[in-house]
């Protein structure tokens, strides 16, 4: 097996046995990456100096010690490039490290390459990053899902052993999907946002995308706990992610939501999703339906709410203190408008102004008040069905990879894409996608996903439950590039 | 509820120029998702409370002592235009 091609997990013991050394494993990847990202197009830079300098002084004796994990680029690390693939931060160099990233490199991992996007987080395919598409690597003419497509596109081509996200509502588990990957979004509060760049602050959270479910729980050790620099990052029990991995589904209870099985799923995707439930209860686990009531207003919140927020965070890029600016100003007010017209693309000025027109005097009440209230009907929806089971299982998205192009002159359709994901971040419990199977269609073999919803701060039982389904099958072993 | 809707008059209160283009096409599609996200209007939420945050943390604060910042120069690292110390920006007042 190629050194590339290993998980973490392996990739550690190799490193730890002296099989391989850290510098082996960046020029591994490096000669992966020219290989094959010229087709994939998942990284923007890769700082590989810095990674070789750090792989050369790695301790393999650390948690993560010695292991490149990539770095999607809305997340600050210290004297790089940063560009959340927006024209609008051209040239801006990181001034200080993200709390995840003093974290990983506290575990030993070396920050290796900064993954494409959809323009500062702002979309499901990855076609918004102003520097280029990223491509599905099982069929380069797809999209790899987004935000992070970059993130998840690098680690199912093996071009990465594994990568950090961010989530808003579906951005680490819908492309962890449609490209074969594990993606997990933790809890709200659980991962520190300090240094991740701003979209919607009370849905944003950090997450690992990994080759397998231990791999994320070994990341999420890194990652969790509380943060000085985060007033909402909580300060909950960090356990041993991985110390449950392995133990059986007795007496644990999986949740169906009736209404994430309607009209619109792509069938061989149900049908996917389907034969993973029968697994489960073979495996020993109780299957329950459970009703989701709100669940076909999740959409419309989230849109209102991830936008309002998202054009008050975005007001924050006017050309004075970083970024770009336009040339030519008469004045102050013609600087800000002028350069936040040439710096930002299509999506990013569409949300910023759907979000200005909800917070505006007049409108505030009937849609984002209202969404906010709603979004109490969906965290109820959650609790209650809580209260019967340990976790939820649904598909991650409803349909299979689109094509390039195939969803930019609806977006509705894009957004509805989103459907079983961002209920999750209204709720502010975590969740993960996990392979679960593939689907042959014209020529080509696709991955699906599956979601595992568990109760708020409860990713050990999630990763456990995960772990017990992924390791009864294969799914996660396929690669898309041979 | 969004006949009202005026994307040229929204753009000007988020500081965004837009092309003529633009402007028309944003004024279909974001009608589009506007009419879309008036499903809200069937929800009954008397007497629901508002969730602003998902988590109930609230006056999250710390002992007021100084702490290591930026420098100056830190700060002015990426600025576009800078000169004493200062950013440098477009005339503010006439």
């Amino acid at each position: 097996m190629s050194l590339y091609s290993l998980s973490v997990s392996d990739l550690q013991a190799r490193l730890r046995a002296g099989e391989c050394s850290p510098l082996e494993a960046v020029d591994a990847l490096e000669a992966r990456i020219t290989e094959v990202d010229g087709s994939v197009g998942g990284y923007l830079s890769r700082q590989l100096e810095s990674a070789r300098e750090q792989a050369a002084r790695a301790d393999v004796t650390l948690p993560l010690g010695g292991v490149p994990i990539a770095i999607k680029d809305n997340i600050n690390v210290k004297g790089e490039s940063l560009t959340c693939s927006s024209k609008i931060l051209e040239g801006y160099v990181a001034p200080y490290d993200a709390t995840v990233i003093t974290r990983l490199r506290a575990a030993g991992a070396i920050p290796f390459g900064r993954t494409n996007l959809d323009e500062f987080a702002m979309g499901s395919t990855t076609e918004s990053s102003a520097y280029g598409k990223t491509h599905n690597p099982w069929d380069t003419s797809r999209i790899p899902g987004g935000s992070s497509g970059g993130s998840a596109a690098v680690v199912a081509a093996d071009e990465a052993f594994a990568s950090l996200g961010s989530d808003t509502g579906g951005s680490i588990r819908q492309p962890a999907a449609l490209c074969g990957c594990v993606g997990l979004k933790p809890s709200y509060g659980r991962v520190s946002r300090y240094g991740l760049v701003a979209f919607a602050s009370s849905l944003d959270q950090i997450g690992p995308l990994t080759k397998n479910v231990r791999d994320a729980g070994l990341i999420l050790n890194a990652l969790a706990g509380p943060d000085p620099h985060d007033s909402t990052s909580l300060d909950q029990p960090v356990p041993d992610f991985t110390a449950r991995l392995g133990e059986d589904l007795k007496g644990v209870r999986l949740g169906v939501p009736k209404e994430y099985f309607v009209a619109g799923i792509d069938p061989q995707v149900e049908q996917a999703v389907r034969a993973a439930i029968a697994q489960y209860e073979s495996l020993g686990a109780e299957i329950v339906e459970v009703s989701m009531p709100h669940t076909e207003y999740a959409v419309s919140v989230y849109y209102v709410i991830a936008n309002a927020e998202a054009s008050a965070n975005l007001a924050r890029f006017d050309g004075v203190r970083y970024g770009r600016r336009a040339e030519g100003a008469q004045n102050i007010l013609d600087q800000y408008a002028r350069t936040r017209e040439e710096g930002f693309g299509q999506e990013v000025k569409r949300r910023i102004i759907l979000g200005t027109y909800v917070l505006s005097s007049g409108y505030y009440d009937a849609y984002y008040l209202k969404a906010q209230k709603v979004r109490t009907l969906i965290r109820r929806d959650f609790d209650a069905a809580f209260e019967k089971v340990d976790a939820l299982i649904c598909p991650t998205t409803p349909d299979l990879a689109f094509r390039l192009g195939e969803c930019s002159d609806d977006l509705l359709k894009m957004y509805l894409a989103d459907v079983f994901t961002i209920a999750v971040n209204l709720s502010g419990t975590c969740a993960l996608s996990l392979p679960c199977g593939a689907v042959e269609t014209q020529g080509v073999k696709l991955p699906v996903g599956m979601q595992l919803i568990g109760k708020p701060f409860q990713e050990q039982e999630l990763l456990k439950i995960a772990h017990a389904y992924e390791q009864s099958t294969s799914w996660h072993l396929a690669r898309a590039i041979a | 509820m969004n006949a009202d809707f005026d994307v040229r008059y929204t753009a000007g209160l988020a500081r965004l120029n837009l092309s003529e283009g633009e402007i028309s096409k944003f004024q279909a599609q974001l009608s589009q998702i506007l009419g879309y996200v008036e499903k809200l209007n069937s929800v009954d939420v008397t007497g629901i409370e508002p969730t602003a945050h998902a988590t109930p943390v609230f006056n999250v604060v710390r002992d007021d002592v100084a702490q290591k910042s930026f420098t100056a120069a830190e700060a002015l690292s990426n600025a576009p235009r800078q000169g004493n110390g200062l950013f440098i920006v477009a005339k503010v007042i006439e």
